[in-house]
């Protein structure tokens, strides 16, 4: 995964509470193979008003989303981090999150910030006409002019973030404790390890 | 050292645990892992995108069963019959491509071992006694039928299996049920399952993994097993299991990737050692009456939703929580049934044999014989009995009991999910109802607007046979 350490560009002024990730990419999207795409479908119904924030010409493309409360609530359907993904979005702000969503974003890479509604109407202002930076290191949003909002988030998560390290990648770094495992199981359990060698 | 007595559960997880980190989460190994065409496209693609490998292909096991059709797979002429709905045809291509490019072993929708992912893994004996299973599929509990510790997984977490073996986790707490007395002549252990979801909830083990304890157990085939465990995900359990004995020894020796030989005396051995341990306990426990389950189905649209066939339509006012008030008020306008109403006067237009819950040989058998000689009611329009896999469907042709359907006026189909779920062409109809063995009837499940009435095998041939909901035990003895 890429390392976050700075999202920083024209922000969508989107401000909705409630964002079901049936919002977010609706169902009818899920029988693909590809995480890519799916950015076409991202916010699909909305997006049906012409005067949608998605297809605005000035933040077209922008990597971060202002939200309101509640962000990604519904289905833990994993397409909706994989469709903020592919619309080029690395960072939501909102005042709170769904449990399952800010994992699922987590684990794509995107960073979900969190603040008190007062930052969230003012950056609200802002992304309309200016950009907006998060600094991951420092904990920071900023604004270019001198607003300044601090974050907190989960040091394990920073870190991962920080480091683009993935659960996946986290995992294989233990790649020795794994094959320690596997030669106890192949010597202790050998009917285990063959699987599907074992195929008449 | 006397070590602390610890449950069948507790037992697997200790065994298959790399190492425990220091916020609690464990890496578990796990040494099982079945895919199939819906949740395991983009878990390949993550794989392609960061160069990884898949760590040990021959623990992984691809099988397409979601959104095949079950209509015939081959032409006369032997060849393929393509499959018409676009996205599901590419689902289906997906996986018969990353398989073999990942190294891992598929079986092919015209293979005899074809199947759903839950019926192809017990009845292979891919899936064994004490081993950790997952697959990106919710009833994969299904498995704990054979003293397997089983649960399903998301996207994510078929790319981290594939590409670790392993998976994070955080350890259950334990549950058990307990099932006192003898069920009653007729009584079946889907009616078992649904009486138990009925009675805990659908949170009733959230965030526990149930063993089911007793002599209803001890007694039931393995098929039946699988049946109870299935439904552990609709009690809130991402688990569930039975405790392996000499009938799962049995059930499983010889088949296909069970152990051999020396092997198979070894892994016995470690099986039988796995019983939960005098003196153990359980974080909750639950007791239920074998004699108070008669048959079971469900009226609403979730699966807690449960009431003997003898029963009424219940009021939403009968239940003492506002917010379950309101949900049975809503089911009931979905369901367009009135507080009142007799189980036994509700006329179903579909029926539905099949889905991973009861669609094993001795599902059908049951089904059969409450079948044979008799013809479905004409208002059933659309009824279809779906094998849980290609073995599954030889077996019932040689013991005739595809004739038995076929001439009762029902379909006999190809293996797989089918109706279960509806991605596949098998969709019940909106507004009308159908008596079905699957295991989840929410709204839309079987189709927009579906209304779904979960029975057993036996219960659906009864409804088959009269139209209606039916108590089976009103026709055969
Ligand atoms: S039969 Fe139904 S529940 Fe079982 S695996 Fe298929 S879709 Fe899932």
């Amino acid at each position: 995964m890429e390392p976050v350490r700075q999202v920083e560009g024209r922000a969508y002024p989107f401000g909705m509470k409630n964002v079901d990730t049936d919002i977010i990419i609706p169902a009818h999207w899920l029988k693909t193979i590809s995480r890519d795409g799916l950015g076409r479908g991202a916010f699909e119904a909305l997006r049906k008003d012409p005067s949608n924030v998605f297809d605005r010409e000035d933040v077209k493309g922008a990597p971060i989303i202002v939200a309101g409360d509640n962000f990604g609530c519904g289905s833990s359907r994993e397409h909706a981090a994989w469709a903020l993904l592919d619309m080029g979005v690395k960072a939501v702000i909102a005042p709170s999150f769904s449990d399952i969503f800010s994992g699922n974003a987590f684990k794509n890479g995107i960073l979900t910030v969190v603040l008190p509604q007062e930052a969230i109407d003012r950056l609200m202002e802002v992304a309309e006409t200016d950009p907006i930076t998060i600094d991951l290191e420092n904990q920071t949003v900023t604004t270019p002019f001198q607003d300044r909002f601090t974050f907190e988030i989960d040091s394990f998560r920073k870190h991962c973030l920080l480091e683009g390290l993935d659960e996946v990648g986290l995992t294989l770094a233990r790649g020795d404790a794994i094959s320690a495992y596997e030669a106890r199981q192949a010597k202790d359990m050998p009917w285990f390890a063959k699987g599907t060698a074992l195929a008449a | 050292m006397a070590s602390r007595p610890r449950t069948l559960y507790e037992k697997i997880w200790d065994a298959h645990e790399v190492e425990r980190r220091e916020d609690g989460t464990s890496i578990l190994f796990i040494d099982r892992h079945l895919v199939h065409e819906v949740t395991s496209p983009q878990a390949f693609e993550a794989l392609r995108l960061s160069g990884r490998k898949v760590r040990r292909p021959e623990l992984t096991l691809a099988v397409p069963d979601h959104n095949l059709p079950t209509t015939a797979r081959i032409d006369a002429a032997g060849k393929r019959i393509p499959i018409a709905d676009v996205e599901s045809a590419q689902q289906l291509a997906a996986l018969e491509k990353n398989a073999p490019e990942f190294g891992v072993r598929y079986i092919a929708p015209t293979d005899i071992n074809q199947g759903i992912v839950h019926v192809v893994g017990p009845e292979t004996g891919f899936s064994l006694p004490g081993a950790t299973i997952v697959c990106g599929d919710s009833h994969t509990s299904c498995h704990g039928g054979v003293g397997a510790l089983a649960f399903g997984i998301g996207t994510s977490e078929v790319e981290h299996v594939l590409a670790t073996q392993t998976l994070l986790l955080k350890q259950s707490k334990t549950m058990e049920i307990r099932v006192e007395g003898d069920l009653l002549p007729g009584v079946t252990a889907k009616d078992l399952i649904l009486h138990i979801i009925g009675v805990i909830g659908t949170a009733g083990g959230t965030g526990h993994v149930i063993e089911y304890r007793g002599k209803v157990f001890e007694e039931m085939s393995i098929e039946s097993r699988l049946t109870v465990c299935n439904m552990s995900i609709e009690g809130g359990a991402r688990a569930g299991l039975v405790a392996p004995d000499e009938k799962t020894f049995a059930y499983l020796k010889g088949r296909e990737y069970a152990p051999r030989g020396e092997d198979w005396d070894h892994a016995v051995a470690w099986w039988t050692s796995l019983r939960t341990d005098e003196g153990a306990t359980f974080d909750k426990s639950v007791v239920i009456n074998a004699a108070d389950v008669q048959p079971t189905v469900t009226w609403g649209t979730s699966p807690e939703d449960t009431v003997s066939i003898g029963g009424v339509v219940p009021a939403p006012e009968s239940f003492a929580d506002p917010s379950k008030q309101k949900a049975a008020q809503a089911s009931l306008d979905y369901m367009g049934l009135t507080p009142g109403q007799k189980m036994t006067d509700i006329e179903v237009q579909n029926i539905f044999i099949g889905s991973c819950t009861n669609s094993r040989i001795e599902d059908l058998r049951a089904a059969a014989k409450v079948l044979e000689g008799r013809k479905k009611a004409d208002n059933v329009k659309w009824a279809i009995v779906v094998p849980g896999s290609g073995l599954v469907k030889r077996q019932a042709e040689e013991e005739g009991l595809d004739r038995i359907f076929i001439e009762a006026g029902l379909e006999w189909r190809e293996p797989g999910c089918s109706a279960c779920l509806g991605m596949n062409p098998d969709k019940v109809p909106a507004g009308e109802r159908c008596a079905s063995t699957s295991n989840r009837n929410f709204v839309g499940r079987q189709g927009p607007g579906a209304r779904t009435h979960l029975v057993s095998p036996a219960m659906a041939a009864a409804a088959a046979v009269t139209g209606r909901l039916t108590d089976v035990r009103e026709l055969v003895d």
